[in-house]
């Protein structure tokens, strides 16, 4: 029992659909369980330790307050893993970097009881400490997670694509949903998910993020062909990858 | 430290979705402190869909939480419809309806499974249950994956699906996948009856504690409303949803990033027992009989026995989806495929609420457009929310009753109390934590 590693699971600010998907493995749950010692899982579990080898973290950090909490994690896991797009690119949560002034923000949710509340621009845990290995996605995909968790546990990198979603859709052979007159961020989103969504008949939201170095001359001419501009790219890319946008366009 | 004083401070609450504590000081007898605290991290959806256009706000509002993620697409698609004059087909409300079902049986099951069963049976989580009570384990796993198999087969995805568009569906089920569906529905409801068997033995692990209060759900005189109705109140009767803020009433408190809402009392308590206490008269027969085996009556004001209701709804839910399919099969499925930005929407200035029942309660999604169809006010009413008041008026009846027992078992009864809500926290964005503190 004591050889098996010990996993822990944290999170943040977020919807905890992430977690929710390692639930979701259902009858497979049972395998991984059978495979590590899982010391700290709030979501599931009373019990809980501070002595772990592999961290999960979950959801993006939105407050000062929060970093102490973040940074004692990291100081324990001996593996730091983001969990799903609030962790690995800040994600949905971002959105709200796009107001002027986060002070309005507050005003708008609590009014005149905004100052009982702490906030800063929302960001991915690699903002505030070193972040080993990454999850994508808005849920991520079980298969990856299992596929992420088995390469953890038998000691080896696990490989992280960095070509667009495009080339997974190519290779399911979908219509290419700008030829169905439909936007997509496919072009210059991480590639992972082998296209679900616009395999499920939608299009691609960006949850991954963007590849690491886009081809952005390559996104310009899609763009060109379809009528679209680069604002429309990037209003839409501000869905869950705001913190970053702020970055670039500094 | 004297032996009268008994100081509970549990902090981050565990098998509940977000974070909450409660805190409670005992001295001498007498109740220094009893309190129920949300420290979510606020995460201010109102203000971040601001400025978005129609079609992604479904999408957004998805992420409020991982759990109940159908639900809040159709408080939010409903509200879009309804400011941008959009009608859905009988065939989308009918999909829509078996999703909302899978939904409701997929947290549902994952409540009563895998979060409250542990408390029940004596253990601190799901997992040991895998050696202990393997066969029961399984039988909720099968129900849970079977509910998440139909959200995948219908919603494209179990969380966060993203077929659901504005005026419809992106993509649609085959007759085919229906009559998977169908399968698959019929054995969740043999496993079903099982854990309704299970539950039935399990009755008197439940605290036998009540408190009247007041009951707040959708209703609908034509059958047990989850997608659409009236709001009903057991105190106050019928409100139109167009006047949800009349019913819902926020207001905020410095202990918690949750706003609080009171009605006709100080709290008011919404999700699968309000809904009993409300309906139950329409439920199914199949769910009728479950509510009998379990010996669940209306008006039931012990909050413990939300998990029996929840359990009841499972069997209603299942019942009704196969319902719905055997309608949609007879029917036969249109190839009737909405693109989001090719819905029939009239852009105008304009304001739509959605109303939907998520696992955990009524549900409010309020939106404002101006004449380009971007969002320019939000006001969301998360079912957690409605019911914090409620548990810290539950906490302050039950801890008089309980105080003279052992710190470990009033600690138990108020995590069992705070579970029993199945609060889902970060979804109220603006909630849980139990506190035993020891004074020198």
């Amino acid at each position: 029992m004591s050889s098996k590693p010990k996993v822990a699971f944290f999170d943040f600010a977020g919807c905890e659909g992430d977690q929710l998907q390692i639930i979701n493995l259902e009858e497979k749950l049972l395998d991984v369980l059978s495979q590590v010692e899982i010391v700290s899982f709030r979501e599931a579990m009373k019990e809980h330790s501070d002595k772990y080898d592999i961290a999960f973290v979950e959801g993006s950090i939105t407050r000062k307050s929060d970093e102490e909490r973040l940074k004692k994690i990291r100081s324990q896991a001996k593996v730091l893993v983001a969990l799903g797009s609030c962790a690995t690119i800040g994600g949905i949560n971002s959105l709200k970097n796009a107001w002027p002034s986060l002070e309005e923000v507050k005003k708008r949710v609590y009014g005149d009881k905004a100052h009982y509340f702490e906030t800063y621009p929302s960001r991915g845990i690699d903002r505030v400490v070193k972040v080993d290995h990454y999850i994508h996605g808005c849920p991520i995909h079980r298969e990856e997670f299992l596929r992420v968790f088995k390469a953890l546990i038998m000691g080896v990198k696990p490989y992280l694509p960095d070509y667009p979603v495009c080339v997974e859709c190519k290779r399911k052979g979908n219509i290419c949903v700008f030829e169905k007159g439909q936007f997509c961020l496919g072009p210059v989103t991480r590639a992972g998910c082998d296209s679900r969504c616009v395999s499920a008949g939608s299009h691609c939201w960006g949850c991954r993020g963007l590849i690491d170095d886009p081809n952005v001359n390559a996104e310009k001419e899609v763009l060109a062909k379809y009528g679209l501009t680069v604002d429309d790219i990037l209003s839409r890319f501000r869905i869950y990858d705001d913190y970053r946008y702020e970055e670039i366009k500094e | 430290m004297s032996e009268k004083t008994k100081i509970i401070d549990i902090r981050h609450v565990t098998r509940v979705e977000g974070h909450g504590n409660i805190k409670v000081n005992l001295r001498d007898g007498k109740i220094e402190e009893c309190c129920w605290e949300i420290v979510e991290a606020p995460r201010f959806f109102e203000a971040m869909v601001v400025g978005r256009k129609w079609y992604e706000l479904h999408h957004i509002t998805s992420r409020i939480c991982g759990i109940c993620s159908i639900a809040h697409q159709f408080a939010s698609l409903k509200a879009t419809e309804a400011a941008l004059g959009v009608e859905i087909s009988a065939q989308t409300e009918k999909l829509r309806k078996i999703l909302l079902d899978a939904e409701n049986l997929q947290s549902h099951s994952l409540h009563i499974g895998y979060l409250a069963l542990p408390d029940l049976l004596g253990v601190g989580s799901v997992i040991p249950l895998a050696s202990s009570h393997k066969n029961e384990l399984m039988t909720v796993i099968r129900i849970h994956r079977t509910a998440n198999e139909i959200c995948e087969i219908i919603g494209g995805r179990t969380t966060h699906p993203m077929r659901c568009v504005v005026g419809g569906f992106c993509a649609l089920p085959t007759e085919d996948k229906l009559r998977v569906i169908k399968e698959k529905l019929l054995r969740a409801m043999d496993d079903l009856r099982v854990l309704a068997e299970l539950f039935k033995q399990l009755l008197p692990q439940f605290p036998n504690f009540t408190r009247e209060t007041e009951y707040i759900g959708l209703t609908n005189k034509s059958e047990y409303a989850l997608y659409d109705g009236d709001i009903g109140s057991t105190d106050t009767g019928v409100t139109d949803v167009e006047n949800y803020l009349q019913v819902t009433n926020e207001y905020v408190v410095p202990q918690s990033t949750a706003k609080y809402t009171k009605n006709a009392r100080q709290s008011y308590m919404v999700g699968a027992l309000a809904r009993f206490n409300l309906n139950c008269a329409q439920l199914l027969p199949q769910a009728n009989e479950t509510a009998d085996l379990l010996e669940l009556k209306a008006i039931c004001t012990n909050p413990y026995l939300n998990s029996i209701a929840q359990l009841v709804e499972c069997v209603q839910s299942v019942e009704n989806s196969l319902n719905l399919i055997d309608d949609l099969l007879k029917a036969g499925m249109k190839e009737e495929m909405v693109y989001e930005e090719s819905a029939p929407v009239k852009l105008r200035a304009s304001r739509g609420i959605g109303a939907v029942e998520a696992p955990r309660g009524i549900l409010f999604h309020d939106y404002q457009y101006d004449s380009s169809g971007k969002c320019v006010k939000a006001n969301l009413i998360i079912p957690t929310n409605q019911n914090h008041a409620n548990i810290q008026e539950d906490m302050e009846a039950l801890v008089p009753q309980i105080m003279n027992r052992s710190q470990k078992e009033i600690e138990l009864s108020l995590e069992m109390l705070v579970r029993a809500y199945d609060p889902c926290i970060s979804c109220s964005t603006h909630y849980l934590r139990v506190k035993f503190t020891s004074p020198e």
